[in-house]
């Protein structure tokens, strides 16, 4: 009862050709957006990161995006295109039962193993900026992150101790405040310089999560992580734990000033000063 | 030009074997993979409600800044059980415990599963599971309350002390043999128990997906309950496998739960991949596009699945290998194959907009979101921007939420094998409109907030932040995703009191349960026609429209030979198949 003749068949594949020939605008313009990837494109969202490793994750980020969206949209549309226009008409409609294409089961495995490749090169490069750790660090600051606070120690490129320590002083109260609040603690950078982040937690499971820069990482017991943020714009900063960590974890907050290199080197020895007296006085 | 009107009546297995064994005793002692699977389905839907219930009150407490709707430990609780019980005790057990049970046998032409009884002990140890893990508000400390990953060492007995962690350890023991042996039992009877000429590449799409999830039960829960055994040895029995005092490895939980944890995605939406090719495939009047194809993707789903699980662990500095970035970006191509074979199936057929239709559309739509968005976190650096924030819980959700779909697909597609009455088609319609409605209203928002920085699992958050907005629209579209449940519900009540009994094959399905009455009798099968590809009783119904005949015409050989279709008409083949 299908009325195939061979008529058919000839203008059935040169639809086919019109219909990959019409995919594969698309994909070029996906190739382009990988290319420009960050350079006045909107943030879709996303922070454009106040440090050079985040504002690397931005970029693949909006790459991404783009890729993803335009590959969304076109199976969308197939999705919608044949659930509309192939609705049954009539009860007794019988289709055609075609049930293979080999040539095309091909190019569409093909092409997603090479837009695959693709975005795993720009993954491998962005992840190598964003993992860096730099070997002369202006800066080094030890994190410590416990249940329910966090506690930032000074110390110098070298790593020896400068004396300031800035540490949460007040227990949860079951009511999360402004992250720049008092009761939190806020890590103070120096804008523009490399500052080394050594990361521990001597009870459970925490994340030092600071959504400005991009990045998170875990503060795990018996692991110390290590890793740059070389800050690139002044401002102050939300952070927060985000690795679930009990009861109060939602008031594990912090935050992050950035300030120019000199105003740091005041804040600095203000601090040594204070914390040295308090010191010698309790 | 069909010939469905001239399929010969089917007629009942003597009924002696079910009389006198209905009612709870019945039940109780009842091997019958059919009574088995509705167990199962019932009872994964009633966790599923209690779970949406949760999940409404989650909602409500985050649609406010400095919300007081319920205590910190008490949000903590519900999203620790509201997950525990959508993915421990819904999806997975609905989809192998629930329609598997009851499809697997039937569609392979099989009078039951290969061991019935290990079956309902299967199902035993759910429900006592499933109620345990439940059993855990009861207790003086409450529930477990460490997230559904429970990441050592919060879960261990310093940190989270008292019975209801215990509990919910206990549980997941309980369902993960549970879930074990119905891998056995679903492997064993695709293998042994296919009907004479139910060549594997016979087999329809779901229960090959249903023999590849059971082959990664096989490979993932084991890794779940050792290392279940081990946190209970951490809190009972002095062990220090997870503690850092004793020389333990904390990470050590992490790399073993996502072994079982990364797989145990694709034991969740393998079914459902399933459930949706047989779906589109029958309501479009044609075979599936790329049945070896689809089966080929499906297996090379399944192999990547094991190698991916340290993407779920990039944040923790321990494995920045490229390595699991790659084989998680190459999941993609897989699962484009299947995309493309869904349209392909869709593609210039006849499609009937069923309910169960909408719904596997609506499982396409929403699942391809929550697929792209799966590549983005695949990448380590946009993993750490986002990690553990409401951009993942917008992701897995979409995942997860696109397995509902598929849940209503699958019970609005075969409610009629099963019950022997048909569902209201309007609102099944409805339900489908504000479910998929509510689902884009949430995720949305869920992406945004995620992407402005807000952590997952906080009970409160400040309105300095700004995220109040985002959270009230997301809770609003929660809500609307309730009522599209309500209105499942209603329907189920409306059509049970006023029933419209449904012919064996309503649908004009294709694959070997529309052989089968309506509901199947005992042990399933009375007649089965000739198995001549994957879709015997489409063959058997529409013998001038068989894809053999494609082939034929296509070959340009002489016209079909009128023999062979004769054949195909004949009930002879295969019809002593149980004496």
């Amino acid at each position: 009862m299908s009325s195939q003749h061979p008529g058919v068949a000839s203008n059935r594949s040169c639809r086919r050709r019109a219909v990959l020939r019409k995919a594969s605008v698309p994909f070029a313009l996906l190739a382009g957006a990988v290319v420009l990837g960050g350079c006045k494109v909107p943030t879709f969202g996303a922070f454009r990161g106040a440090t050079t490793q985040g504002h690397a994750e931005f970029k693949l980020w909006v790459g991404l995006f783009i890729a993803g969206l335009i590959v969304a949209i076109i199976v969308w549309a197939l999705i919608l295109w044949a659930a509309a226009a192939y609705r049954r008409k009539r009860p007794d409609q019988m289709p055609s039962q075609f049930h293979a294409n080999i040539p095309l089961e091909i190019i569409y495995t093909v092409v997603p193993v090479i837009i695959v490749a693709v975005i795993f090169y720009f993954t491998v490069v962005t992840e190598n900026q964003v993992d860096a750790v730099s070997r002369h660090p202006a800066e080094r600051v030890h994190v410590l992150a416990y249940r329910w606070g966090w506690r930032f120690t000074y110390e110098n490129g070298q790593g020896r101790p400068q004396g300031v320590t800035i540490q949460t002083t007040a227990p949860p109260r079951a009511l999360a405040l402004p992250a720049t609040s008092s009761q939190y603690p806020q890590l103070v950078l120096p804008e523009g310089q490399t500052v080394r982040i050594v990361l521990d937690s001597n009870d459970v499971i925490h994340e030092l999560y600071v959504p400005a820069f991009n990045f998170g990482r875990f503060a795990q017991p018996g692991h110390t992580n290590v890793f740059d943020f070389t800050t690139t714009r002044t401002g102050v900063f939300r952070g927060q734990c985000a690795e679930f960590c009990g009861l109060y974890h939602s008031e594990m907050l912090f935050s992050v000033r950035v300030v120019p290199p000199a105003t740091f080197g005041q804040w600095l020895t203000t601090e040594q000063q204070r914390q040295a007296k308090q010191g010698a006085t309790s | 030009m069909t010939l469905i009107a001239e399929r010969p009546a089917v007629i009942g297995h003597p009924e002696e074997h079910e009389h006198g064994r209905l009612g709870v005793l019945g039940w109780l002692t009842s091997t019958d993979h059919k009574v088995i699977g509705k167990s199962y389905m019932l009872t994964a839907l009633a966790f599923f409600l209690l779970a949406g219930v949760m999940a409404l009150v989650i909602r409500t407490q985050l649609a406010a800044p400095d919300s007081t709707v319920v205590s910190q430990h008490t949000f903590n609780e519900l999203f620790t059980m509201h997950g525990s019980l959508m993915l421990y005790l819904f999806v997975g057990p609905f989809a192998f415990g629930g329609i598997a049970n009851y499809f697997v046998p039937i569609q392979v032409g099989a009078p039951d599963m290969a061991f019935p009884r290990l079956n309902a002990l299967s199902y035993w140890l759910y429900l006592t599971g499933g109620l345990t893990m439940v059993g855990g508000f009861l207790t003086v400390g409450g529930a477990a309350d460490f997230g559904w990953v429970a990441y050592a060492p919060l879960s261990d007995a310093v940190n989270s002390p008292g019975a209801g962690p215990d509990m919910w350890i206990v549980a997941l023991v309980l369902t993960g043999f549970s879930a074990i042996f119905t891998g056995v039992n679903i492997v064993t009877t695709v293998f042994y128990l296919r009907a004479p000429g139910m060549t594997m590449f016979r087999v329809p799409v779901f229960t090959w997906n249903m023999l590849v999830t059971g082959i990664l039960i096989l490979i993932a829960f084991p890794v779940l309950t050792a290392a279940l055994v081990m946190l209970w040895a951490d809190r009972h029995l002095g062990t220090h496998i997870y503690t850092v005092a004793g020389g333990g490895v904390p990470v050590l939980w992490q790399n073993l739960f996502w072994f079982f944890g990364h797989p145990e995605v694709y034991i969740l939406a393998l079914p459902f991949f399933g459930v949706v090719t047989d779906v589109l495939a029958t309501f479009s009047r044609k075979p599936v596009f790329g049945y070896r194809g689809m089966i080929f993707a499906t297996i090379s789903i399944a192999a990547l699945s094991t190698a991916v699980w340290a993407h779920h662990m990039f944040t923790t500095g321990t494995v920045l290998l490229p390595f699991f970035s790659l084989m998680s970006y190459l999941i993609a191509v897989p699962t484009g194959i299947k995309f493309f074979n869904w349209i392909g199936t869709m593609w210039r057929g006849s499609i009937d907009f069923t309910a169960s239709m909408y719904f596997g559309v609506g499982f396409l739509v929403v699942f391809l979101f929550g697929g792209v968005t799966g590549i983005f976190l695949a990448s380590p650096p946009i993993d750490f921007a986002t990690h553990d924030t409401y951009f993942v819980i917008a992701h897995f959700h979409e995942v997860v939420f696109a397995l509902v779909y598929g849940a209503f697909c699958a019970l609005y597609y075969w409610w009629p094998k099963m019950f022997g009455w048909m569902l209201r088609e309007r609102l099944g319609k409805l339900s489908f409109w504000l479910f998929f409605i509510g689902t884009w209203i949430t995720l949305i928002s869920w992406y945004i907030v995620g992407l402005h920085g807000m952590p997952r699992r906080i009970a409160e958050y400040s309105a300095s932040t700004g995220w109040t907005t985002l959270n009230q629209i997301a809770t609003a579209g929660a809500f609307v995703m309730a009522a599209g449940v309500a209105v499942f519900l209603v329907n189920v009540y409306v059509s049970w009191r006023t029933q419209v009994r449904a012919p064996g094959n309503p649908w004009d399905g294709q694959t070997l349960e529309w052989a089968a009455a309506s509901p199947p009798v005992h042990h399933n099968f009375t007649w089965l026609p000739p198995i001549r590809s994957e879709r015997p009783v489409w063959d058997f119904n529409h013998p001038d429209h068989t894809t053999q005949q494609v082939h034929r015409k296509e070959a340009a050989t002489a016209p079909s030979d009128p023999a062979a279709v004769k054949t195909a008409h004949g009930q002879d083949v295969g019809e002593e198949r149980h004496p």
